[in-house]
């Protein structure tokens, strides 16, 4: 059966329950946040319909311009670790047995499927005084004593390259897959060693990738909501942290509504340059 | 030398990965309620508590509940969707899967905020089924994956045979494309049914104030202080996700749902 154009309005019925779907739950919700970003606040929580750019003029201040700043240097951070811990890895997974492969996916599924709260959690207890890993290095005769290794800008990077890794792994594992093997042999039989192969042949090749796996993960290390706020000093806190603290606690919906406004236009635009990239990547 | 190396490699980058988790199951085993790696004493009895205890086994009940009615959901939605895009030839269409995918896409952040101004204004607030249908569009984008990529590897001369044949369309989907989906579907429900479960921003700010899941739960008595159920729920929570994925990799092919070449084509 060939694909065909709807011949008639009953053709489009199956489209109906996912469309209207869609629609009320994520488009109007999204208008809805657009529009309450422009609302008054007032006391106690509430607000008011409204059309104030107040909660965009509170944007141009040393703290938010230090918040706004700090989130993309963490993420930008956090993306760079992630590619150069994840590029190598996945290259030699794809090159293993299929079984092997498997097991490795699983783990990096499971990783990747746990909340932010677990994460927290897990390595808040890691870099803990009492249940630490420095209990293990003082075990070892290497410290003298436990200490806390948290709150610290080391404790919110290492959690959130452990949230962002997996993710980078399969966001590289296709492309990584279908690499023509034929290249890296070509350049060992002409005598280069594994790891140069890996260098001058395997990353030239995949510049496009890499590039837009950056991106990727940059915009995934800007969602993280909770990790800065568990493992770090107020100073540590992003945008998205920010976004959830002024909704929830503050109860300053407007301004955390034109602050998500905000992080989405920053978002759109990356993926806008992701899409920039692949293009090129397949003009080249 | 180059073998050393790689092993050494791996070994490091799964250390890295199951650390937390090694440090977390051994606090969760401590005999008295303290927060103390290596554990003192061994005791299940922090496993025994999520059952036990009536609020985390109401919250355990909520989560697994919202897992599967909101991953059921997700997949009702991309079901027909997808097979309306593979089915016909309608462009602008693309535009449902677009919107879709972006959920995921998006810092989380701004869709369990948007939900949040629309229960407000709508006056649901806090009720218990919204928490269902914004974890539904929130995770739709993972069946929607899936069942694309299912439908694609659709032999359409098979759909074709059967059409010659005389069947009409709800006779071919249900004998012939359904059989053929039915695996994608149910790696497409198992995906958002664990990250469901996981979810914590989106459930907070819906019914966060009126009900707990267990991330809720968990990230509540963080607040208040320290109890090893919380490494207990974690190390269930791993072992569940790793369960449900070897299912899938075992009954479904796991390289090629990633993205991989299928093993049997070049």
């Amino acid at each position: 059966m060939r694909r065909e154009a709807p011949q008639k309005i009953g053709d489009y019925a199956p489209l109906f329950f996912p469309a209207t779907m869609l629609i009320v739950f994520f488009v109007v919700p999204f208008a809805t946040m657009i529009a309450v970003s422009f609302f008054q606040r007032q006391q106690a929580g509430f607000y008011v319909p409204a059309f104030v750019l107040s909660n965009y003029e509170r944007f141009i201040s040393w703290f938010f311009a230090n918040v706004l700043g700090f989130s993309l240097m963490l993420a930008v951070v956090v993306a760079i670790c992630c590619v150069v811990l994840a590029l190598p890895f996945t290259y030699l997974l794809t090159r293993m047995q299929r079984k092997v492969q498997i097991v490795w996916l699983v783990a990096l599924l499971s990783v990747l499927s746990l909340s932010e709260v677990i994460i927290g959690f897990a390595w808040s207890t890691l870099f803990s005084r009492t249940a630490g890993i420095t209990n293990l290095l003082v075990m070892a005769g290497i410290l003298s004593e436990a200490k806390a290794l948290l709150p610290s800008f080391g404790a919110v990077l290492t959690g959130m390259v452990y949230q962002a890794f997996p993710y980078t792994v399969l966001v590289l594992y296709p492309a990584l897959v279908r690499l023509d093997p034929t290249l890296t042999e070509a350049a060992r039989t002409l005598g280069a060693s594994p790891v140069k192969a890996f260098f001058t042949v395997v990353v030239p090749a995949l510049r496009n990738t890499i590039t837009a796996t950056l991106i990727m993960v940059f915009i995934f290390a800007l969602g993280s909501y909770l990790l800065p706020q568990l493992l770090g000093r107020p100073q540590h806190w992003t945008l998205s942290v920010l976004i959830t603290d002024q909704a929830i606690y503050q109860s300053n919906m407007p301004f955390a509504a034109a602050m998500a406004v905000f992080l989405v236009l920053v978002t759109l635009g990356l993926v806008a340059l992701t899409v920039i990239a692949g293009r090129k990547g397949e003009a080249a | 030398m180059t073998g050393v190396f790689r092993k050494l490699y791996f070994f490091l980058i799964g250390l890295f990965l199951a650390l937390p988790m090694i440090v977390v199951a051994g606090v969760s085993v401590n005999e008295k309620q303290t927060l103390a790696f290596p554990p003192k004493g061994f005791s299940l009895s922090w496993y025994g508590e999520i059952f036990l205890n009536p609020e985390w086994r109401n919250a355990l009940f909520a989560s697994v509940t919202l897992a599967v009615l909101s991953a059921g959901l997700a997949v009702v939605i991309a079901l027909p969707l997808s097979w309306f895009l593979w089915r016909r030839v309608a462009p602008w269409a693309n535009i449902f899967q677009l919107i879709g995918v972006a959920p995921f896409t998006l810092p989380p952040v701004i869709t369990a905020l948007g939900l949040l101004t629309f229960w407000a204004t709508t006056g649901f607030y806090g009720q218990p089924w919204t928490a269902v249908i914004s974890h539904a569009i929130f995770f739709v984008t993972l069946p929607l994956v899936t069942l694309s990529l299912g439908f694609t590897a659709i032999d359409r001369s098979l759909v074709e045979a059967a059409a010659t044949m005389g069947a009409d369309d709800r006779t071919i989907f249900r004998t012939v494309v359904l059989p053929l989906i039915l695996p994608y579907i149910v790696s497409g429900y198992a995906f958002a049914f664990v990250l469901s479960l996981n979810e914590y921003i989106v459930a907070y700010m819906t019914v966060g104030f009126t009900m707990e899941t267990l991330p809720i739960k968990i990230f509540n008595a963080l607040r208040y202080g320290y109890t090893p159920t919380m490494a207990s729920v974690t190390i269930l929570f791993v072992a569940t996700a790793a369960i449900i994925f070897s299912l899938v990799a075992r009954f479904g092919d796991l390289p090629k749902l990633l993205g991989a070449m299928s093993s049997d084509d070049k």
